[in-house]
Parts: structure tokens; C-alpha cells; sequence
């Protein structure tokens, strides 16, 4: 039998707020993704010009030489407002918190041939320094970007790669029995040795770009997607073959968090590109120039990492950008 | 077993360890915004951080919070918690918050964003990200608890557009904005340390215990929620000034003069705070006068003279907020009573328990200078009078508040000061804010002043419909009187009290 609980009969008098209404249509409810998003970066009357920037707004549409006509046409496919990102974020640090405990429980460092141990110590490691300047980058791309339906999610990427960099940490830790010289010895690495310079200086100079959706492009689509399949997919392959499959369990919060990751890159790229044709010919030059140096600078680590293999490896990541892009985004990079 | 590194070395690895000296490309053109204050930072190393926490236990101990205060805004929801708040009245108290402080929030969000890139040191860079974020959430959640007000009560339904118009929230956004637009350790000593530092206690908890005073659940959970990131960010606040005084004495004068400017300006923007206190909230939880004595006359007393071996002192003019204390709350409610027909929330008058209520927590001034006002406003209203003022007030150039508030020492002469730049002439409410205008001159004539712009004929229209309008203020029903007003219709039909006789809606002026 159906009981009916009886309940006060109080109307509402609107479903939420205007700015929200107005794009949604009034009879709709909204998603707390979209009344946290839609709209809530002030637009307009400001009142004093930056010391900083006196030729800009505060918040100003001319910081990227991208036009948009809206910019609350960008959608983040995951929906993310803080409680979403976070509650996600923490689930999976669940997981991973798990992974580390079993990893050092079953001493699964002793199973890891030393020269493969090794590589990760001097081929994986090293990345954190990079994975420091995605963090930046993100917050630059926060800061300076326009818009809360891109800003906020440049933030949770920024926050994102400093856990990332986080677990690169723990990962050195945990391959060298807490030994942190393992740690030191990547930093001078990369500071000093031939073979990450290429890639230190390609970060350096991310770090003084100024338009903030070139860095978009150049960061999130550009360095993420030639990075990670390199770094974590083909290593991951690559060392299981050498019966190094557990470092997989300590490298999964990275390449499941690329994944999702790209859906909300390639989405935002492909609203942009879709919006005019000079927008996605910027974009595609941007892509193009980024890629030919991020190539050139993951070279050396490649061939570090698969000898003679190492060249065919990053072309073939490359390959797989470009087809990226074009199926996901509509752009045709080379 | 591993070694395992204690925590101040596992954080120092974790975080700072990811930086590097650059070589490619200069310090100066990574970080372009460290030379042009004058801040003399000889080693960023010394940075002590004031909160040690990586990534993976923050999005623990987030999640964990939010699953809680999204449960509890859901219940709160389904169960039509509006209707266990004390009366309709403390909405209004909602209405300022969301339409005042809440973008405030975002502004936070995106200023610590700024100075999380342009600071030099990892450990500052990520403090500072980690504030940004927090203040992402704090917009967003109180967007998705104060949504549900929304649906039910009117003056939420477009408080971003109006945060960029309406004229008295040009109050907090100029604040806000003035904050942004300087450079990054002007922007962390004003926000970090003179506002979440010395001041916060005096924003967060009148509004939150007010809420739960007022039977308010939801409010209240996003208040306690936020608390925890609250102590994050005032340790920071506390450290900025610490690093900033212990790097060079040149600094000293420098962060004086901005304690002094932020400190004035906090001061008048929690104004708007202190009169919701004493007038807004249906069941008060203390007057402006206490909450000024607790929490800046004695704890920010203490603070200053811990500050003194940096060779800091109070802030300029506090003298006159002791004494502004008695007044300040009064003077702003009698401002928003007169000029309610062009606001987003409702006021009225006290009723004789709560004028006895002032008469008690103000014992020098309530009786002697503003129950006779109020009184006579009150008669007049009940006579069908009620008063709107139909012309435009004059507004400080700097803190933007209507030229209201009365000489030091003399409290029915209101004050006025003014200075000359470039040929024109900018008035101002106090020697505070006249201050802080001459010592930035170039910066403070730029402000975007609502009443001149509305004269200007760049807010609608020439009359106060056209510009109400241009507000998206609906007419007739987010502004007026309480008495008049829908909110306190449905209020009564929904509590089955009967509507009195005697409240047919004024016309306005």
C-alpha cells in the first residue's frame, strides 16, 4: 500500500536564477554545475585599471587572441564544479593510497629488475619538474583567462598536476626505499644534464608566454598529448615487459587522469575552433609550432627510453595527436 | 622499511623540491610583478609555510566536507527548510550576502589565482593556489544553498548582474577590485592579512551565527563547512606579513601604509555588515558595538602589539572606529530606509522590542541621536508616509558609501572632505578614505561612481524606473518597504497568518 506523506503545499516562485534561466529557458531546472558556473565572473564597470596591466581590464576579453562571441559557450563534459572535482580527486587518491600500501607491503621495488628501477628514477622522476610547470601554466590560464566555464576548470588541471607531480614524488620514494638522493639526483638531472635541457627550456619558455590560450593549447592539448602516452603509456608497456608491471599501480592516477583530462581539452578546443575560422587557423598554428618543439625536447627522453625506437615512437604519438585533434576538435594540425 | 621523512621534510620534497633555479628565460620575465611595489624579497626560502598540506590529503579532507554540507543542502531542500527561519525579514539579511559578498568570493577565487602564479617561491605559489580554490568553493556553495532561497523569496534571482550595477554594491566590488588591480603584495597584505586576518571574524560571524540564530540550517552548514579553510587562510595572512616585515626594514613603511589603507577600507565596507547585525536579523546575536570590542578592539589590539617588534603599529585612525562604533550601524540603516525603493532587499523600522534592544547595546548614542529619527520615520509610515528619498546621494570616491556618516566628535554634523586632482574635485566621507585617495590619486579617480554614471546617462535612462530596470530590479517587488512587500505576502500565506489591513503599497516617489 502507497502512503501518501502529506507535505506543506509551497510553490516556488522560480526554478533559478536569471543569468541561468536565460540560457537554459525559464522552465528548467538548472544543474549545480551550471548555476556554479554560468555567468559568474564579474562582466563589466570596473573600477580601476591593473597597476599591472593599465592597458587591460581587470577581467578583459583581449588577453588571448582568440574571439569569442560567448564565452560561457565552453562545457566541461565532466560538469565540474569544486564539490564534483573534489569528491572525484578523492575517490581515486583512495584508490592510490591503496596501490602505494600494497606496493610497499608485498615489496614490490624487489621485483623490478635494478635497471629498469633505474630508468624510473632517471627517466620518470625527472618529470615532476615539468608536471610543476603545468601547474603554473593552469594557473596562469585561471588567472588570466575569461570566463568561469574554462577558468574554473583550468584550476582543477592546474591543482590536478601539482597531485601529479605529487605522485611522481612518492613514486621516486617508493622505487629507491625512501632514499630521497633519488630525488636530487633528477633535479640536478634536469637542471644540468644534456638530455632534459630541450625540455627545460620548451617549460622556461611556457612560463613567460603571455597569451593564455595559447598556453592552453600549447600546455593542456600540446605537452599533455605527446607527454603522457610517452612518459606513462609506452613506459608502463615497456617496463611490464621487463617485469616492472607494478610501477603500472603507481602511475594509474596519471594516465587515468589524462584520459579524462582530454575529454574537457579536446571539447574546449573544439567550441573555440567552431566558433570562426580564424579561431581554428590561431589554433592550428599554435598546435603546430608547440608540437615541432615538444617533439624535439621529448627526443632525447625517447630515445633514452626505447634506443633506436625512440624517434618512430614520438612520431607515432604525434600521429595519434593529429588524429586527435581532428576527430575530437575538428582541427587539422600536422 | 623505507625511511620515512617527517612531515615538514616530506612537504618541503613534495612541493618546493618541484621549483628550479631558471636559466633559459630571466627570473624577472617568469615572475614580472615582484619589483614594481617596492617589496624587497631577498630569499624566498624563507618562506615558512603555514599549512602543510599536498594534494591527496586536501582532496581528502575537501570531499569529506562536501559530502556533508551537499546532503544537508539537499535535506535542507526537500523539506522547505526556508520556512523554519525566524521570519521573512532575515531573508533580506541572505539577499546582501549573496549580492555583496558572494562574488567577493569568486574575486578571491581569481586574485589568489594571480598571486599563485607571480609569487616566486613553490611555497607561496601553492598557499596561495590552494586559497584560490578554497574560494572557488565557497562562491559555488553558497550559489547552491542560497538557490534554494531563490526559488521562494525575490531579490537573489540576478545578483551577478547587479553586483556589476547596483550602486551600493559598488561598495564591495570596488573594494574588491581596488584589491585585484594592485599588485600582488598590496593584494595579499589587504586581503589575506588586513581583511581575512584581522577583519574576517567580523564578516563570517555575524552572517553564520546569525543564521543560526535565525534558524537558518543551511547557512549555517556552509559557515561551519568554510570554517576550516577560514583558519587556513588566516595562518597565511599571518605569514605574509611576518616574511614580507622579516626581509627588509624597507618594507615596513610600505605594508604601514597599506595595513593603514586596508584597514579603513575594511572597516567601512563591514559598515554594510554591522547594519545587518543590528537591523536585519529578527533575533540579533550581538550589536556592531560588541563585535567591534571582541574582535578588533581586543583581539586586533593584541595582534597589534605583537606587530610592534616589526616596528608595524595600528592602523591610522582606528581611533575613530572606537568611537564610530556607536554610530556607524545606525547612520548606514537610515541610509538603506531612505533609498530602499532602488535596493534589492527590503527594509523598515524596528519595532519597539528591537529599539529597546539598541537603546540597551547602544546606550550613548541610540536614544540620544537615532530613536527619536526612527520613531518619527515610523509614525510617518504608519501614516501612510513612508518616506523615499527621490533624489540621488552623494557617494565617498572612495569607499562609495552615500556621504552619511558623521564628523569624529560631533555626530550631527555628517563629515566631508575633500581634494583637488587634474582639475576636478573628489569628495570623500572621512579623513580615512580622503587618505587613501590622495596617496593614489591616479588610481581612485577612476572609480566607476554609480550615481555620476547614472547622471552621465550611462545606467538606462533619467529616471529611477530606467535605471532600476537597467538593474534588473523587478519594480514593486524586490525593493520597498517590507511591509509592502510580496515576500511578506507569501511569508503569511504560507504560515496561514492572516495579511494586515493597513498594508496597501505605497506609491513611490
Amino acid at each position: 500500500m502507497q502512503i501518501d506523506i502529506k507535505t506543506a503545499d509551497i510553490k516556488p516562485i522560480r526554478n533559478t536564477f536569471d543569468h541561468v534561466a536565460k540560457r537554459l529557458g525559464k522552465d528548467k531546472p538548472a544543474s549545480r554545475y551550471q548555476e556554479a558556473t554560468f555567468d559568474i565572473q564579474p562582466e563589466t564597470n570596473f573600477h580601476y585599471r591593473p597597476l599591472w596591466d593599465p592597458e587591460h581590464l581587470l577581467y578583459d576579453r583581449r588577453r588571448t587572441a582568440i574571439e569569442m562571441e560567448d564565452w560561457y559557450a565552453f562545457r566541461d563534459p565532466r560538469q565540474y564544479y569544486y564539490g564534483t572535482w573534489t569528491i572525484t580527486r578523492s575517490r581515486q587518491q583512495d584508490h592510490m593510497e591503496k596501490n602505494f600500501a600494497f606496493f610497499e607491503k608485498r615489496r614490490l621495488v624487489d621485483v623490478m629488475p635494478a635497471e629498469w628501477r633505474n630508468k624510473v628514477a632517471t627517466l620518470l622522476v625527472p618529470i615532476r619538474h615539468a608536471e610543476y610547470t603545468a601547474n603554473l601554466n593552469n594557473c596562469y590560464m585561471s588567472a588570466y583567462g575569461y570566463g568561469t566555464a574554462i577558468t574554473q576548470a583550468c584550476l582543477y588541471a592546474g591543482l590536478d598536476h601539482l597531485g601529479i607531480a605529487q605522485y611522481l614524488t612518492r613514486i621516486a620514494l617508493a622505487v629507491s626505499d625512501g632514499d630521497t638522493a633519488v630525488l636530487d639526483a633528477a633535479k640536478t638531472a634536469w637542471t644540468d644534464d644534456e638530455m632534459w635541457q630541450p625540455l627545460r627550456k620548451l617549460c622556461e619558455d611556457l612560463l613567460v608566454t603571455k597569451d593564455w590560450f595559447e598556453l592552453f593549447v600549447a600546455q593542456n592539448l600540446v605537452i599533455d598529448g605527446l607527454l603522457y602516452p610517452l612518459a606513462y603509456d609506452r613506459f608502463d608497456t615497456a617496463i611490464s615487459r621487463h617485469g616492472g608491471s607494478a610501477l603500472a599501480m603507481l602511475t594509474d592516477f596519471a594516465l587515468e587522469w589524462f584520459g579524462e583530462s582530454s575529454r574537457w581539452v579536446d571539447a574546449t578546443l573544439k567550441t573555440a575552433a567552431a566558433e570562426s575560422d580564424q579561431n581554428k587557423a590561431q589554433i592550428e598554428q599554435w598546435a603546430d609550432a608547440w608540437s615541432t618543439r615538444a617533439v624535439e625536447a621529448l627526443t632525447p627522453i625517447a630515445v633514452a627510453e626505447f634506443g633506436a625506437e625512440g624517434e618512430a615512437t614520438l612520431a607515432e604519438i604525434r600521429a595519434e595527436l593529429v588524429t586527435r585533434a581532428k576527430k575530437k576538435s575538428g582541427l587539422d594540425l600536422q | 622499511m623505507s625511511r620515512k621523512l617527517n612531515l615538514r621534510e616530506r612537504y618541503q620534497r613534495m612541493t618546493r623540491d618541484l621549483a628550479w633555479e631558471p636559466s633559459y628565460q630571466s627570473k624577472s620575465d617568469i615572475y614580472p610583478q615582484m619589483e614594481f611595489e617596492g617589496i624587497k624579497i631577498e630569499d624566498w626560502d624563507k618562506w615558512e609555510d603555514p599549512f602543510r598540506l599536498t594534494m591527496d590529503s586536501y582532496w581528502k579532507y575537501q570531499a569529506e566536507k562536501e559530502r556533508k554540507l551537499y546532503s544537508i543542502i539537499d535535506a535542507f531542500a526537500q523539506n522547505n527548510g526556508h520556512m523554519n527561519v525566524t521570519d521573512a525579514r532575515y531573508v533580506n539579511a541572505l539577499k546582501l550576502f549573496l549580492t555583496g559578498v558572494s562574488p567577493l568570493e569568486y574575486a578571491a577565487h581569481r586574485g589568489f589565482a594571480m598571486v599563485g602564479r607571480q609569487f616566486p617561491g613553490a611555497g607561496a605559489q601553492v598557499a596561495c593556489q590552494m586559497q584560490s580554490i578554497d574560494e572557488l568553493r565557497h562562491v559555488q556553495t553558497q550559489i547552491h544553498t542560497i538557490s534554494h532561497y531563490n526559488k521562494y523569496f525575490n531579490g537573489f534571482h540576478d545578483f551577478r548582474h547587479m553586483h556589476d550595477r547596483v550602486w551600493y554594491l559598488s561598495v564591495p566590488k570596488s573594494f574588491f577590485d581596488d584589491a585585484m588591480s594592485a599588485g600582488p603584495f598590496e593584494f595579499i597584505t589587504a586581503i589575506s592579512f588586513s581583511f581575512e586576518y584581522v577583519l574576517t571574524n567580523l564578516l563570517f560571524m555575524p552572517f553564520m551565527s546569525g543564521a543560526a540564530f535565525n534558524g537558518d540550517m543551511a547557512t549555517v552548514t556552509f559557515g561551519f563547512s568554510a570554517q576550516s579553510d577560514e583558519s587556513r587562510h588566516m595562518t597565511l595572512g599571518l605569514e605574509v606579513i611576518k616574511f614580507m616585515a622579516e626581509q627588509h626594514p624597507d618594507n615596513i613603511p610600505i605594508i604601514q601604509k597599506w595595513i593603514d589603507k586596508w584597514f579603513w577600507r575594511g572597516y567601512r565596507l563591514l559598515t554594510l555588515v554591522g547594519m545587518m547585525m543590528d537591523y536585519m536579523l529578527p533575533k540579533k546575536v550581538m550589536s556592531w558595538r560588541e563585535a567591534w570590542e571582541i574582535y578588533f578592539e581586543q583581539n586586533g589590539g593584541a595582534l597589534f602589539e605583537d606587530m610592534a617588534r616589526y616596528g608595524l603599529r595600528m592602523p591610522k585612525y582606528w581611533e575613530q572606529t572606537i568611537e564610530g562604533k556607536d554610530h556607524i550601524t545606525h547612520q548606514a540603516w537610515g541610509i538603506f530606509y531612505n533609498y530602499t525603493h532602488a535596493a534589492a532587499f527590503h527594509t523598515w523600522m524596528p519595532d519597539n522590542e528591537e529599539m529597546d534592544w539598541l537603546s540597551a547595546k547602544y546606550p550613548d548614542s541610540f536614544d540620544q541621536y537615532y530613536r527619536p529619527r526612527f520613531e518619527h520615520w515610523r509614525e510617518q509610515a504608519e501614516a501612510g508616509n513612508r518616506f523615499y528619498n527621490p533624489t540621488l546621494p552623494m557617494l565617498c570616491q572612495t569607499c562609495q558609501i552615500p556621504m552619511g556618516f558623521t564628523e569624529p566628535g560631533d555626530p550631527t554634523t555628517i563629515g566631508f572632505r575633500a581634494s583637488d586632482f587634474e582639475g576636478n574635485r573628489y569628495h570623500f566621507c572621512s579623513d580615512g578614505c580622503k587618505d587613501i585617495f590622495d596617496n593614489e590619486p591616479q588610481k581612485f579617480c577612476q572609480a566607476w561612481m554609480p550615481v555620476h554614471q547614472i547622471y552621465q546617462g550611462n545606467c538606462g535612462g533619467a529616471t529611477v524606473p530606467d535605471v532600476l530596470d537597467w538593474y534588473h530590479l523587478n519594480f514593486g517587488v524586490d525593493n520597498f518597504d517590507y511591509a509592502q512587500s510580496p515576500d511578506r505576502q507569501h511569508w503569511q500565506q504560507w504560515k496561514g497568518e492572516a495579511a494586515e489591513e493597513s498594508d496597501a503599497p505605497d506609491e513611490a516617489a
